[in-house]
């Protein structure tokens, strides 16, 4: 693997005087998937946004594929383009039918023409399985549905990374594993993805690494099959005794 | 009552109350829209200027901003929109009539963006739409569904506030009203008339409205 895609270094963000991200260090190589697991409230979700710049940092810096975030404006958009990111509630367009929704992107961001957009996000909600839904509105589809085609939005982009927080969590049970079958797959397609998730199969099933943050500190990252059988630090130990035992 | 009907104009009197509604609808409809906007953009100042708008113009009394459009603008400051001075009225009237509602728009299509939530936003942003696109494409469509029926309500409200344009001596239907009842005898019924003739154009309006609030409301 080459150049890390994503690098941050020494990033530090405070929700007033919460210190949420505390001196955090990592490397994501291209093609890498890196879980990011730890207690409710140790800033996982805020790693994740802080990624795409959905959250300002006050110290620190990130770049995504040797470039450092822009502040605002035209730059930022333009990175951001090239970064997906899946969102718990899904965040599809409530007025826009899910072709739409795939191909808003493309046509505005990447200015590619309707025909050929369309085209593309057709391919893509065939290959996550919802292709027949293609003209419904997203409230008429199930939640593992909206999940699959959000998957799709951020494909649409052909984005360099793609950015997963909690994708299932908001799901029922039986939908779980559609979503996830498309994560796997886009993972064995060589996707570069930061997931946070407490899905203890998809983590041994693709990833390459586990990160395991608390109180806003990466505490210990190792592959899947280490951390999970052999934890390091006390804090790890502990919280997999929690999550595992159900 | 025959007589009334003949000698006096009052389909064009009506007429003149339509022209009076649209265009301030207009007006009321992208003046409004523009202050939502700022009212909810980042920028401090630009919220600052939409929130002391709306309540400067909420809570000015309509009468007034039309008598001191013409006694102020007009006559002491020599603002005349028309050389023609009934067409320098009926301007002043509408721009009035725009700037009044434009508060009340303002709100409603701000309980219209209340409606979006935050999630929209933040994916429309992720998706690498700029400030300006996720707004166009996303938000304001959302927020303007959200905001039909308050938005209906306005107009409604709009189309009976016209009649205070009489007070300037815009010809309308109250200014028609007025000088009947002044000019005849036994005008109980040319209330009735009038009174049929506002339900006549609101009514409908009313119920399309709801109709149409229902048919685009976004369903989440
Ligand atoms: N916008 C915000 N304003 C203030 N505090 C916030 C904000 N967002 C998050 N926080 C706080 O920051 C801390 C980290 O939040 P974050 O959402 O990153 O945690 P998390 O690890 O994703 O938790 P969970 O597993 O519950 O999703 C929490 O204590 C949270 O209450
Ligand atoms: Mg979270």
């Amino acid at each position: 693997m080459g150049e890390p895609l994503v690098v941050m270094k020494d990033v530090n963000k405070h929700f007033g005087d919460l210190h949420v991200l505390r001196d955090i260090n990592l490397e994501v190589a291209s093609g890498e998937v890196v879980i990011v697991i730890g207690p409710s409230g140790s800033g996982k979700s805020t790693l994740c946004r802080t990624i795409n710049r959905l959250e300002t940092f006050e110290s620190g810096s990130i770049t995504i594929d040797g470039d450092p975030l822009p502040l605002e404006g035209k730059s930022l958009a333009r990175l951001r383009a090239d970064v997906g990111m899946v969102f718990q509630s899904f965040n599809l367009f409530a007025h826009k039918t899910i072709l739409e929704n795939v191909t808003l992107g493309p046509i505005k961001v990447r200015k590619e023409k309707k025909a050929d957009a369309e085209r593309h996000a057709m391919e893509l909600l065939e290959r996550v399985g919802v292709a027949l839904q293609a003209d419904k509105y997203p409230a008429q589809l199930s939640g593992g549905q909206q999940q699959r085609v959000a998957i799709a939005r951020s494909l649409a982009m052909r984005p360099k990374v793609m950015l997963f927080d909690e994708p299932t969590s908001a799901l029922d049970p039986e939908m779980i594993n559609e979503v996830l079958d498309v994560m796997v797959q886009l993972a064995k397609e060589g996707m570069t993805m930061v997931v946070v998730t407490h899905e203890m199969g998809f983590a041994r099933k693709a990833a390459n690494r586990v990160v395991f943050m608390a109180d806003g500190q990466i505490v210990e990252q190792a592959p899947p099959s280490d951390f999970f059988t052999n934890p390091q630090s006390d804090r790890a130990k502990d919280f997999l005794g929690k999550i595992l035992t159900h | 009552m025959g007589d009334i009907l003949s000698n006096y104009d009052i389909l064009g009197a009506f007429w003149m109350t339509i022209k009076l509604s649209v265009l301030g609808t207009v007006g009321a409809l992208v003046l409004g829209t523009v202050l939502a906007v700022m009212r909810v953009s980042p920028v401090t100042t630009l919220r600052a200027i939409g929130t002391s708008y709306v309540n400067v113009f909420r809570n000015t009394p309509l009468t007034l901003l039309m008598v001191a459009s013409i006694l102020g603008m007009t006559y002491i400051l020599g603002m005349s929109l028309s050389d023609d001075q009934q067409t320098n009225i009926f301007r002043w009237a509408v721009i009035v009539l725009s700037v009044y509602h434009a508060a009340f728009i303002c709100e409603a299509v701000r309980s219209g963006f209340n409606t979006v939530p935050v999630g929209q936003a933040e994916a429309a942003r992720s998706i690498g739409l700029s400030f300006g696109q996720s707004l166009t494409q996303v938000i304001l469509p959302q927020a303007v569904r959200g905001s039909i029926a308050p938005v209906g309500s306005t107009i409604i409200a709009l189309i009976k506030n016209s009649t205070v344009a009489s007070v300037i001596g815009v010809s309308d239907a109250a200014g028609m009203m007025a000088t009947i009842v002044e000019n005849e005898t036994g005008t109980f019924g040319v209330f009735l008339i009038f009174a049929v003739g506002f339900v006549i154009l609101t009514l409908p309006l009313g119920m399309a409205f709801t109709a149409m609030s229902r048919r685009l409301a976004v369903r989440r």
